[in-house]
């Protein structure tokens, strides 16, 4: 990581505990780097997380204020802190299972009422610490540990389901693009209200080594190679679509 | 903050209130500036109250989408510097059980109102019931000690309201006020005094926002936004809020202090009141509607010559063990009745385990009747 973000972090919690090959340091550098970049006051910000690696990413590495909160519930925990003291950015971080399934009520909800946040999902696509079983985001078809014979169930699109309640930013990018990823979240960082972006990460260790992509190398190979601009995503059917990754913004 | 014309608490005088409206008079009294909260029958004229006067104080009222996004969003705001409350009912509080253990573990100053109705599951919406005191003293996972009380009138729904925010913000820790459907709709008069005791909370600069040196303190609590780069978590944590989730030593000081904040401070935190007791020969244990309930019994033998007296508990939790102790030491017989199943009569079988206490439950969802209660005395005593 770069010196000038140092600052930023807690030296003494350091190193990180993911594993090689994990996307969240990527997504821990493009927030750092947002942040940096609108030159923020990191002493007016709040990060929520719940619980599972994503949470990690700002809880205990930030030199900010955090919030590692329950399973499932950092978007209620942010909505009491940004309702009762707005001049206090409010950002949540947190991975697929915890927002989409569990904490999925509270998602649409805040989306709904489009307080102002930012909620960065940390999408591995599996449920990384409990030992890799399958999530609302799991591809169709994919090996995990409660799906040994493949998905049966068609995954969420967080994005059209955040856009659906008329979140007022919404996109989605991998850690593989870095340069539009640190872009979009300081759009959604600026955003006067709901902003939501979908941040595709791999988990070679809980998810890639199962469905035949062991390295980060493969893994975001394959990211780059199924990404499909939301533009271009268009003219291609729902059928046609399945497998892609759709990057871009939704909302705007 | 906008500039806004703010209308007052009320003025010191005699009111004629509703026990749900009194109480969020009182939570607003105590200085609440924030409240979450989900509908639900019968607590719900709270809510209804304070999303029209909170914008009155400049507060904040927030109507979420269930009860656990309730205390979860009553729990952020508490740490953003709110005094911070929500009210709910049994099917309501379940649900609020895993914020509850959050609260607990992060020492998160708020009140949750629980205004019983008759369980189990959706039960009886309208009916009272005192059925969930040991869901209150149990109901969240893993060890801890947590502040109950109980209401038995208008007057005490506004009283016991400000001491509950008082209690969460000097401890550090939820305060459950443990009111019933009876005490929450009953309407009569209670008196607002010119003088009120409110606790500020300690928000002093700390790197140490989860430890003290004793092992029975309460840390001061910065709020988010003061520069103290606050980590707050619900997993095991060290005096600075670092997670330490397979250190056996600093989980043995986090859940004792947790516990001992509570037990050793029993004396300033328990409040029982006693009628007629000093020279009883049978006494009376009870809280909330029911102990008024004992109260016209008590009056009643005492018209008929039969030395009986009444113990009361203010503060169910935590559990004034010396105070029943001492109070009942010459008694022949106690008595307790209750609007459950027989729930606080094992705590007192406990501590009276050489005395013959007799447990008068009512499960009918409705309030208990004194007539009930003597009649119950009579079979055990003539």
């Amino acid at each position: 990581m770069s010196e000038n973000l140092l600052k930023y972090l807690r030296p003494e919690v350091f190193p990180t505990p993911f594993c090689a090959g994990c996307g969240h340091g990527i997504l821990m550098g493009a927030i750092l780097r947002a942040i940096d970049e609108l030159e923020l006051d990191f002493n007016k910000i709040v990060f929520v997380s719940g619980i599972g690696c994503a949470a990690w990413i700002p809880s205990p590495h930030f030199a900010a204020d955090t919030l590692h909160t329950l399973h499932g519930r950092p978007i209620a925990y942010a909505t009491g802190v940004k309702s009762f003291n707005p001049e206090l950015k409010v950002i949540v971080i947190s991975g697929d299972g915890d927002l989409a399934a569990i904490g999925g009520n509270h998602l649409i909800h805040a989306a709904r009422r489009n307080i102002e946040m930012t909620v960065i999902c940390a999408n591995n696509s599996i449920y990384g610490m409990t030992g890799g079983q399958v999530s609302p985001t799991t591809p169709q078809n994919a090996k995990t540990m409660t799906t040994a014979q493949g998905n049966p169930e068609q995954p969420f699109d967080l994005c059209r389901l955040t856009a659906a309640c008329d979140a007022r930013y919404v996109a989605r990018y991998t850690v593989f693009h870095t340069k539009p990823l640190i872009n979009s979240i300081k759009k959604a960082l600026t955003t006067k209200g709901f902003g939501f972006i979908d941040v595709v990460s791999p988990c070679p260790t809980q998810f890639g080594r199962r469905n035949k992509q062991p390295t980060l190398f493969e893994m975001l190979n394959d990211l780059k190679t199924r990404s499909i601009r939301y533009e271009s995503a268009k003219k291609l059917t729902r059928q046609e679509l399945i497998g892609k990754v759709v990057i871009g913004e939704f909302s705007d | 903050m906008s500039k806004s014309k703010l209308k007052s608490l009320l003025s010191p005088a005699k009111y004629f209130m509703q026990g749900n409206i009194a109480c969020a008079e009182g939570a607003l009294a105590a200085g609440c500036q924030y409240y979450a909260g989900y509908p639900i029958t019968p607590s719900s004229e709270i809510m209804e109250h304070l999303s029209n006067r909170l914008p009155e104080v400049n507060g904040v009222f927030m109507q979420m989408e269930d009860e656990i996004a309730s205390i979860c969003s009553m729990i952020g705001a508490s740490w953003a510097g709110a005094k911070a409350m929500t009210a709910t009912s049994g099917p309501g509080f379940s649900l609020m059980l895993e914020g509850l253990g959050y609260a607990l573990m992060t020492e998160t100053p708020c009140v949750i109102v629980n205004i019983q109705r008759a369980g189990p599951a959706t039960g009886q919406a309208t009916r009272p019931g005192q059925s969930d005191i040991m869901q209150a003293r149990w109901g969240a996972h893993g060890d801890y000690r947590i502040i109950g009380l109980s209401p038995w009138s208008v007057q005490e729904m506004y009283d016991l309201t400000i001491k509950a925010f008082n209690l969460a913000e000097q401890y550090r820790v939820p305060v459950i006020l443990l009111a019933d459907e009876v005490v929450g709709h009953l309407k009569e008069s209670f008196i607002i005094k010119p003088e009120l005791e409110i606790f500020i909370r300690d928000s002093t600069m700390t790197d140490k926002p989860f430890g003290t040196e004793q092992d029975d303190g309460v840390p001061p609590m910065p709020a988010f936004g003061q520069g103290a780069k606050l980590l707050v978590t619900g997993s095991t944590h060290n005096q600075f809020g670092i997670r330490k989730v397979a250190d056996p030593k600093v989980q043995d000081i986090l859940v004792n202090r947790l516990c001992n904040k509570i037990d050793r401070h029993k004396k300033e935190i328990c409040e029982t009141e006693s009628y007629l007791t000093d020279d009883a020969e049978y006494l009376f244990v009870s809280f909330g509607i029911s102990a008024r309930s004992a109260y016209a019994v008590v009056k009643q033998l005492r018209n008929q010559g039969i030395k009986a007296g009444l113990l009361r508990y203010k503060t169910i939790w935590p559990f004034d063990e010396d105070e029943l102790k001492q109070t009942a030491q010459n008694c022949k017989m106690i008595f307790v009745p209750e609007m459950n199943r027989g729930q606080l009569v094992l705590e007192i079988q406990r501590v009276l385990c050489d005395k013959q206490v007799i447990s008068i439950p009512k499960t009918q969802g409705e309030a208990i009747y004194p007539s009930e209660i003597s009649n119950e005395f009579k079979k055990y005593t003539t």
